[in-house]
């Protein structure tokens, strides 16, 4: 009973909330990103885009998650049931979990029962935040991986193989990208990363090769053009969700949709200042404006810098072809990750020379 | 220095007088006929000088009343040959007897026979002896019959209903499957075990119903096997019992990007059957409308082989392009990718007025687009990546199988019939023709793109030196008839009344055509029997052979190049099944 009363039930409340509105926000933002995806295709096309349900279309997304809720539900004979139920799951938990560590503003600061509390607006502040991402991340070729093999299809399979080498042979220099910005930063916690850049120089600046990197892997991990490869659509006919259908494929399509705005949101963490708000001190304005304000503003900014990331992913998406699948591997392996360790040597020699007191 | 007169001369010596029988055709293409004995001798000597194999094709002679003193036959195997050097076809015939009568195979001599005597087997029952795999190709397996004979009715009408019970759903179900063994390749190397993948025949990369089955090793083509006939509608059938007239819109439909290009290639033929000259205006008219249709192909298979490499947007540019070529065509002919346009003697009615404002746009708004496509696609480096160095072939490959047009162009071969063997009036225009010498996807791709300008000249020079006069022949085969005298003149009257109705009565005689159409040589071989139809329409199309090759080039590349290779191909399903 002690044990019990000694547990901050407010804390437990305060995550839970935070939780459930980062998913669900996630959700609005992953349905919101389909309609993007097509006016942003329509724009690029000389087309007009979905523009019939309500204005400008803007209930389009409304109307294709109830159509694929509407839709008949598929499981072929020949498949394993459990693992293609699996599949879409695993895609959609691993995108889910990736937005715990990642924070996406200041702290709030409100009384309740005469007690001052501040809730940062980050669900978990773990020490390893990098180390964690990327264990999720790299979850998420099982999506892939059983989702191709339990249709028990050729297309499928071929799909999910590539799409499960392409994914690990990114995480490579991914990892060793970050391992330059993680001498610099001198932390795995995504709090202190972020804050490290907050009213200072975006980490952009001192590592724009391991950005470049980071970034190229981001749309491979991503499996967003040119890196399509998993589900390229005139060779594999949408490879490995091709036997899915209804919702288990929206679950497929929207882990994607996902993925993105996460991968978006932890470059804009990693590199670009997180939720800082460029060209403004943010503590004098914390000072005018109060800090609940301020965390306000400063999620907007955040939200802000991830649409810049997301219009970029569709951008490339509509311009340029696809890769094949060596020239892919030959640019994971021999071009990015000697890139990546060549960044990480020179990084480290920089730290080294400024340990010894050199100034540069 | 050979030329034809001494070749035939040298058959006539080694064959023997009687083995060698020369026929006069009414096109001036040299016919021989040959015993079928010799057939593999004749083909061997001929190789030399004619190192492509044009055409192969069967005719059911048993109902031919019109003999003229040729020799006696139930059916023929003709072979067309073409000689680059002599800039001439050769036409072979070997006289069959008996019901299902045999011959042997020339796949020794000339690889791409392989196809055309299976075709042959199929619509006649011939065999070819000696021949590597002969079996049904554009008709399913399971098909009874052999449609181009001339007691296989015609109609869909005479054969009954069609039922397909579950029993015979499994039959053709099962036909369908894929079996390795029958073409003899291995489902095992000797590490590993080989994968069949079924690419088609619903497949977004095959561009239309074509089934290729790839023997993958990973990811690399160890095999491929097309099968074909997906889209065969029976067009040559149906030649034999429309009228020449009427049979017009069904040549729109074999190359459905090319339009009116089909109906040239066709009346080509049947004028040279007819006697028929055509006035200038009528083949300027022709020209240029054949020069915006070759345009607006070509722009289908850029924005589609865009796309095939995964860039997504290109396509809708060159297809609101298209549309603005649409809007010409449509202006003039009234319809838009069939439109259905020339006639026997010219075309169906002259220019509308204000046509030269609706080209002059055109030409002045296109070439701008062009240069655009150039920077968003031709010069893009992962265009590049996945284009060059792939699905290379050589000058004497694509001889060998039988390649015409941007492909053979693209091994830097300057071969075109427009320039090389003029027709409808093509020596009077100014016009380059483009090459490229690597012979890969991205050459291909060099080559039609630079087509696109000339075929822009060309239109230009139409605009600017229209010529005045008749925009149809003046003569009585000319169909319908120029209405001109028939209120005057009772003979008139009766050909204009009897040319509607039943339609025209071609003299008899054979005549082939052939043009440079969007994919390559497109050709017709017509046998008049002196009729209301013709008696045998045979339609050699450049993406039948293309096709053939795509096997023998798409060997050790990737799934991911095949894909490259087929757009760089640039085949319509139509074309290659008819």
């Amino acid at each position: 009973m002690i044990t019990l009363l000694a547990i901050d039930w407010l804390f437990i409340l305060e995550k839970l909330i935070l939780i459930v509105s980062i998913i669900s926000i996630s959700l609005v933002i992953a349905m919101y990103e389909t309609y993007a995806e097509r006016k942003v295709a329509a724009v690029m096309q000389d087309r007009r885009g979905p523009n019939r349900a309500g204005p400008f279309g803007i209930l389009q997304p409304l109307a294709d998650g109830l159509k694929l809720f509407m839709k008949e539900e598929i499981i072929p004979n020949t498949s394993n049931r459990f693992l293609f139920v699996l599949g879409p799951c695993m895609a959609m938990l691993t995108a889910m979990m990736t937005s715990a560590v990642i924070p996406w503003g200041g702290k709030i600061h409100f009384t309740l029962f005469g007690a001052d509390r501040w809730v940062s607006l980050q669900i978990a502040d773990i020490n390893i935040g990098i180390l964690y991402i990327f264990g999720v991340v790299s979850m998420g070729v099982y999506g892939i991986m059983i989702g191709g093999w339990a249709s028990n299809n050729k297309f499928s399979l071929m799909a999910a193989m590539r799409g499960a080498s392409q994914v690990i042979s990114y995480e490579l220099p991914m990892g060793l990208s970050l391992i330059a910005l993680l001498m610099l930063t001198g932390s795995l916690k995504m709090s202190s990363i972020v804050g490290g850049q907050i009213d200072s120089w975006y980490n952009v600046l001192y590592q724009p090769l391991g950005f470049f990197i980071f970034l190229v892997c981001a749309f491979a991990e991503c499996n967003r053009t040119p890196f399509d490869l998993p589900e390229a659509e005139n060779e594999l006919n949408f490879g490995y969700h091709q036997e899915y259908s209804s919702m288990k494929l929206g679950f497929y399509l929207f882990a994607e949709y996902i993925n993105m705005f996460i991968s978006s949101a932890v470059m804009v963490s990693l590199f670009w200042g997180g939720y800082d708000i460029p060209f403004i001190k943010d503590a004098n304005l914390a000072e005018q404006i109060g800090y609940n304000w301020l965390a306000a503003l400063q999620g907007l900014s955040m939200f802000i810098k991830i649409a810049i990331f997301i219009f970029a992913f569709m951008w490339v998406r509509w311009t340029i072809p696809r890769f094949r699948y060596d020239q892919l591997m030959n640019l994971g392996w021999k071009t990015l990750i000697p890139l990546s360790l060549f960044n990480m040597i020179i990084t480290a020699l920089v730290v080294l020379l400024r340990e010894y007191g050199w100034r540069f | 220095m050979h030329d034809s007169k001494s070749i035939l001369l040298h058959l006539r010596t080694t064959f023997g007088e009687d083995g060698v029988y020369e026929q006069k055709t009414i096109d001036q293409i040299p016919t021989v006929w040959v015993s079928k004995n010799n057939i593999i001798a004749v083909a061997t000597y001929l190789k030399t000088f004619y190192p492509l194999l044009y055409d192969l094709c069967g005719v059911d002679e048993r109902d031919r009343s019109r003999k003229n003193g040729l020799p006696s036959a139930d059916f023929t195997v003709v072979y067309h040959f073409f000689s680059f050097d002599l800039n001439d076809f050769i036409r072979i015939k070997v006289g069959l007897h008996g019901e299902y009568p045999s011959i042997p195979s020339i796949t020794s001599v000339y690889v791409n026979a392989n196809w055309y005597e299976r075709e042959a087997y199929d619509m006649f029952g011939i065999t070819f002896e000696g021949h590597p795999h002969l079996t049904r190709i554009l008709m399913p397996l399971t098909w009874k019959g052999h449609p181009l004979r001339k007691e296989h009715p015609a109609r869909a009408t005479e054969m009954g209903p069609y039922q397909l019970y579950d029993e015979k759903a499994d039959i053709e179900m099962e036909a369908l499957r894929f079996k390795p063994e029958e073409w003899g390749l291995k489902e095992h190397s000797d590490d590993a075990d080989f994968m069949f993948l079924n690419i088609g025949p619903q497949h977004p990369g095959t561009h239309g119903v074509l089934r290729i089955i790839l023997q993958l090793d990973g990811e690399d083509i160890v095999e491929a096997v097309p099968e074909i006939g997906f889209h065969h509608r029976g067009a040559e059938k149906m030649g034999e019992r429309q009228s020449w007239h009427t049979y017009i819109p069904y040549t729109d439909r074999i190359d459905y990007l090319g339009g009116v290009m089909n109906n040239l290639a066709y009346l080509l033929a049947v004028e040279k059957l007819a006697g028929i000259e055509i006035p200038d205006r009528a083949k300027t008219i022709r020209v240029m409308l054949c020069e915006l249709f070759r345009i607006n192909s070509h722009l289908v298979w850029f924005g589609t082989f865009a796309q095939d490499l995964g860039q997504l947007s290109p396509v809708f540019y060159m297809f609101t392009d298209r549309e603005k070529i649409f809007d010409i065509i449509e202006a003039v002919c009234g319809g838009r990718m069939h439109p259905n346009w020339f006639r026997i003697g010219g075309v169906a009615q002259d220019l509308p007025n204000g046509w030269d404002k609706l080209v002059r746009d055109f030409v002045n708004y296109f070439p701008k687009q062009l240069r655009e496509y150039d920077k968003m696609v031709m010069r893009n480096s992962l265009f590049k990546a996945r284009t060059r160095g792939i699905g290379i072939y050589t000058r004497e490959e694509a001889i060998e199988w039988g390649v015409t047009g941007a492909g053979l162009r693209a091994c830097g071969y300057e071969w075109d019939f427009r320039k090389k063997r003029p027709y409808s009036g093509y020596e009077n225009f100014d016009f380059e023709i483009p090459i490229a010498h690597n012979g890969d996807c991205y050459d291909r791709a060099v080559v039609r793109v630079e087509e696109m300008r000339q075929s822009l000249r060309i239109v230009e020079q139409c605009l600017n030196n229209m010529p005045e006069g008749l925009y149809k022949a003046d003569h009585p085969l000319t169909t319908p008839p120029i209405k001109k005298y028939t209120m005057q003149d009772i003979e008139t009257l009766i050909t204009h009344f009897l040319n509607v109705s039943w339609g025209p009565v071609i003299p008899p005689g054979e005549a082939m055509s052939c043009i440079e159409a969007t994919k390559g040589a497109n050709s017709y071989y017509l046998v008049s029997d002196g009729n209301t139809a013709s008696y045998r329409t045979r339609i050699r199309t450049p993406s039948f052979a293309h096709l053939q090759m795509v096997p023998y080039i798409g060997k050790g590349y990737t799934v991911a190049d095949l894909l490259s290779i087929l757009g760089s191909v640039d085949y319509v399903l139509a074309d290659i099944d008819r």
